[in-house]
């Protein structure tokens, strides 16, 4: 962090991270830093190690080399449900639902963290579980609500739609509570009148305080709402800056778009 | 956005009926069956209906441990392969704290403490050798829990055997005898204290060691205590941690990235299923007054998984139904079989067929080796044609009935907005 | 998608890398040491016959645990009936070595050499077939059903089974002719028996030719591919139903020629007692490492070691106690056994 002017706080610091599976090496050395409250992309052609980064950020991989930073705090290592709990969500590239429980469920399980009720108030159904429950119904009806898909609450979350499946495994990672929701390509599979209401979603999601740091393949939603690009290619990141700086930058453009059209 | 019509909303709330009908159903013909039972046992047996009575108190037992492998198996997905040995360690454990067994170990004295401490005890020990057992393998692939249950259900009844007369540390477990002369449960002296003047009269002398009412009661404490569970399972299943549970059977991966920790969760879940058991070998030991090793075998584990798998894993009401369809077939008709075929034969004129012969050992026995095959094929059979059981879990019905008034709740405050 | 789950649970436990596998080898090791080596020196001949007897019921193991081994492998299913279809080839092999007119006393010659040779061959086609049809009819459609489901019905399988030769040949031991000459030949202090030999060497040859088998030929190859990534083999062009189910015949058949192995050895068994041997060749299987063939035989023989050295050393009631011990130990600590387990990561 620079001292002087009024630079924003750094949410992520991802420092020169590397993941190999065996010999392959999926994510080469790579650093970049988030700052709170931005939007962020992380762009680059297929197997260029997008997800894998992902992963590792969410603690499911461990890294090979390098450190991430949240808030300040190493998170290197970490187990997922720990990071979870520090406040990092994410959504799947493959959409991974439960799904025979009910959206509603869906959504509250994401409030589990952040729920307090022991084995003791669970078993006798104390005030302070009925209480805490009711709350937290309450809360994911409400996000249920701000994505759009309120009056599916009830059905198993296998029986959505697609889009709305989606917009659940959202509305789960937004129950949470998070600081920092990793979106893995939520654009995926839309149609454009979906994309406009995708991109809509994730200015009101900023707008309520949450940094995003999104995955996304389409050009069109990457350029529209972030602030801030990366671009990997072979685990390796090839480019970094604005929306404009990266569109215009040689490499890239032979990289990805080069070769995406 | 668009609210839901008027018509689908009555098509839920009907549907939503029908699924809590469908358990309402169940509790309440389990409700009378129970209440009337003792009556129709004595009706139908014309006075002598006590041997029938012990014997519901008897499928009682096994209707807890598999409310309590419902947890385990049903909620949270995981295999226990070897639950009797937690059953087994229940029933040790009361038989050993009372029972004059003891007198006889190198402890050379013998404890009785009464059977509502006991039961507690029973209840820890078994969850704490679920959670040592559960601790190291439930990092590891779903497959290794089972496979390691199992080798512990082989090896909990083997080393109770050992250790009796000619163990080289001594006889603490009676060996192949097992335990017997266990003390019965005691009403708490603050009911039949002396206070009291005679014994409390809702069920006549509520004695356990009064051989003529000991079935009544044992029935009646067996009642009570499976009511406890269904109400703390329900709870248990309706709260925070029976979503994580489900979350963790329906997608580990996305339960963690949740914020669920889904080892602890597991391994609470395996410890809780553990706790049933020993609550349940508790009970049993003081209604047989007799525990003996091999009441424990992997047979046991089994019949308790097809209990819960038949009923419909994660249903507590299909559960309750499954184990007492199971003990039925599994001692009466299985056990009863051979006398049917034997009075059917002779009856329709085949009664040769009763005379053993060479490489035919009589109706009678014939049938009675076509227990394996007829057990083996309802196990296959439902499993093809029904995998996910009788009254498989639906979702969370409860909630699901909870939600739909909450969201009439809402909808009137969107209205007045 | 797979590999997440594997990165969440992982296989890394206390005994993993190349330090784990010294610390593994070495704690075996020394345990065996510190255990027998004063047995040993105290009375070398008797120990000697004892690692002859552990071998002989080892190679049986090793027959069983093969087919285990196999199908763990390839549908990662613990098939409880497989214990079963060994008592099947046992009880199988009785009325055909009757009806070619073998009976106990027979004198040794070449013709009974075929003769067996014969019945082996066909028991093994048949248990093959036998466990192919269970495959087909109580396994495959349950294939993408959860995995209780089909775990449960090979528990009801291994039912059937067992009743099914229940109600055949009754619940007392069953006789196998004793066929082979009870010739011994003194060796260190010990003896050396002729039966031990038959059995040794003959566990020894099937292994050798499945190893040739598997490494060799089309279809092994495709066995392998199939338990490394289903899908991907059966975008290669495999047919996988044929190779799973050539996967359940082999090991029957393995399990079958280890059935009639046992009854020339021992010559007695109950129709249920394939169950708990079926239990112990698991046991052989997960301490060689879950769908390693090799591992299998030298588990096989660990196990079958172990139980003749607890039955003469030790107590001989422990013996079950010591092996399903070791099954929980090697799953906690080293999950990949031995040699390392070829299953693909779910």
């Amino acid at each position: 962090m620079t001292e002087g002017e009024a630079t924003p706080e750094i949410i992520l610091d991802v420092d020169h991270v590397t993941k190999r599976f065996g010999g392959l090496t999926a994510v080469d050395d790579i650093s970049f830093s988030i700052r709170t409250g931005e939007i962020f992309a992380l762009i680059g052609p297929n197997g260029a190690g997008k997800t894998t980064l992902f992963n590792t950020i969410t603690g499911l991989y461990k890294p090979t080399a390098g450190m991430i930073r949240f808030q300040d705090r190493d998170i290197t290592g970490l187990k997922p449900y720990k990071i979870a709990e520090m406040g990092i969500a994410r959504t799947f590239q493959q959409i991974r639902l439960f799904a025979y429980m009910s959206a509603l469920d869906n959504v509250r399980i994401g409030e589990h963290p952040r729920m307090h009720a022991k084995l003791w108030d669970a078993l006798f159904k104390t005030p302070k579980a009925n209480r805490e429950e009711a709350r937290v119904t309450e809360r994911a009806n409400e996000l249920l609500d701000f994505v759009g898909i309120r009056q599916q609450a009830h059905n198993y979350a296998r029986n959505l739609p697609y889009g709305s499946q989606r917009r659940l495994e959202i509305a789960r990672a937004l129950a949470n509570d998070p600081k920092l929701l990793l979106l893995d390509e939520p654009a995926a599979g839309a149609n454009p009148q979906e994309k406009r209401e995708l991109m809509e979603l994730v200015q009101r999601i900023r707008a309520q305080g949450v940094t995003v740091l999104l995955i996304e393949h389409d050009m069109k939603v990457v350029m529209g709402i972030s602030e801030r690009i990366v671009v990997l290619d072979y685990g390796e990141k090839i480019a970094e800056g604005k929306p404009q700086e990266v569109r215009t930058d040689p490499r890239v453009i032979e990289a990805y778009l080069g070769k995406s059209a | 956005m668009s609210r839901p019509s008027p018509r689908s909303d009555l098509a839920m709330r009907w549907a939503m009926g029908t699924f809590k009908d469908r358990n309402r159903t169940i509790y309440t013909l389990l409700i009378i069956g129970v209440l009337l039972w003792p009556s129709i046992a004595d009706v139908t047996t014309g006075g002598s209906g006590n041997h029938l009575v012990s014997t519901a108190a008897d499928a009682g037992v096994y209707v807890l441990l598999a409310i309590g492998l419902n947890v385990v198996v049903g909620f949270a997905g995981l295999l226990d392969l070897g639950y009797a040995a937690f059953f087994a360690i229940g029933a040790y454990t009361y038989g050993l704290l009372a029972s004059g067994q003891l007198s006889g170990s190198p402890l050379h004295h013998e404890f009785h403490l009464p059977f509502w401490v006991l039961i507690l005890v029973a209840m820890f020990v078994a969850a704490a050798f679920g959670a040592i057992l559960g601790a190291p393998t439930l990092r590891l692939r779903g497959d290794y829990l089972a496979i390691v249950t199992l080798g512990f259900g082989e090896i909990v009844p083997r080393v109770f055997r050992f250790l009796g007369a000619g163990s080289p540390i001594g006889n603490w477990t009676g060996g192949v005898n097992g335990i017997s002369a266990i003390d019965p449960p005691h009403l708490p002296a603050f009911i039949s204290g002396p206070w009291f003047g005679t014994p409390i009269q809702v069920v006549s002398p509520f004695d356990f060691s009064d051989s003529n009412w000991a079935p009544m009661d044992y029935y009646w404490l067996i009642i009570l205590l499976v009511a406890i569970c269904i109400v703390l399972v329900t709870n248990l299943y309706n709260s925070r941690l029976g979503r994580a549970w489900m979350a963790v059977r329906e997608d580990e991966v996305a339960a963690a990235a949740s914020g669920i920790n889904t080892v602890a969760i597991k391994l609470l879940a395996f410890s809780i299923g553990a706790s049933f058991a020993g609550f349940a070998g508790c009970f049993y030991g003081a209604k047989l007054s007799l525990v003996s090793s091999e009441n424990f075998e992997f047979i046991v584990s089994v019949s308790i998984l097809i209990m819960v798998v038949l009923g419909g894993m994660g249903n507590i009401p299909g559960v309750i139904v499954g184990a007492l369809t199971i003990y039925i077939v599994q001692f009466f008709v299985l056990t009863n079989l051979p006398d049917y075929a034997v009075a059917f034969s002779n009856l329709v004129g085949l009664g040769f067929l009763n005379q053993s012969g060479p490489g035919w050992v009589g109706l009678h026995d014939e049938v009675q080796r076509l227990n394996y095959i007829v057990f083996g094929l309802i196990l296959v059979v439902v499993m093809l044609i029904r995998p996910q059981g009788l009254f498989p879990s639906r979702i969370r019905e409860q909630e699901l009935e909870k939600g739909t008034a909450e969201e009439a709740v809402f909808d009137v405050r969107e209205a007045s907005d | 998608m797979a590999t997440l789950a594997a990165a969440l649970k992982g296989t890394r436990t206390a005994l993993s890398g190349t330090l784990g596998t010294q610390l593994f080898l070495g704690g075996i090791a020394l345990a065996l040491a510190v255990l027998l080596l004063p047995k040993a020196i105290d009375d070398p001949g008797f120990f000697l016959q004892i690692v002859i007897y552990g071998t002989a019921d080892g190679a049986i193991f090793a027959l069983i645990a093969l087919g285990y081994t196999m199908v763990y492998g390839i549908i990662e299913l613990i098939n409880f009936a497989h214990g079963d279809i060994f008592t099947l080839g046992y009880f199988l092999a009785i009325p055909l070595i009757g009806a070619f007119g073998l009976t106990e006393g027979s004198p040794v010659s070449i013709g009974m050499v075929v003769v067996l040779l014969v019945v082996t061959a066909i028991v093994m086609v048949i248990d093959g077939g036998i466990n192919v049809v269970i495959e087909r009819v109580a396994y495959r459609p349950l294939r993408s059903a959860p995995r209780l489901a089909i775990l449960i019905t090979a528990v009801g399988v291994s039912f059937i089974l067992e009743g099914v030769m229940y109600v055949w040949q009754g619940a007392n031991n069953v006789h196998f002719p004793d066929l082979l000459p009870d010739t011994r030949i003194p060796l260190f202090g010990a003896s050396l028996g002729v039966k031990d030999v038959i059995v040794i060497a003959s566990a020894l040859v099937l292994v050798v030719l499945l190893n040739v088998f598997i490494n060799g030929s089309k279809l092994g190859k495709a066995m392998r591919a199939t338990a490394q990534d289903r899908e991907a083999a059966q975008l290669m062009g495999i047919n996988i139903n044929r190779t799973i189910a050539a996967t359940f015949f082999i090991g029957a058949a393995l399990a079958a020629a280890g059935g009639i192995i046992f009854g020339l050895y021992f010559n007695n068994i109950r129709f249920d007692e394939g169950f708990v041997a079926g239990l112990f060749a698991f046991t052989a299987a997960v301490f060689g490492g879950i769908g390693n063939i090799q591992g299998a035989a030298l588990g096989g023989l660990f196990i079958g070691l172990v139980q003749a050295f607890s039955n003469a050393y030790f107590q001989a009631a422990l013996t079950d106690v010591w092996i399903f011990a070791i099954l929980i130990l090697v799953l906690v600590f080293r999950p990949t056994g031995l040699l390392g387990m070829q299953v693909p990561e779910k």
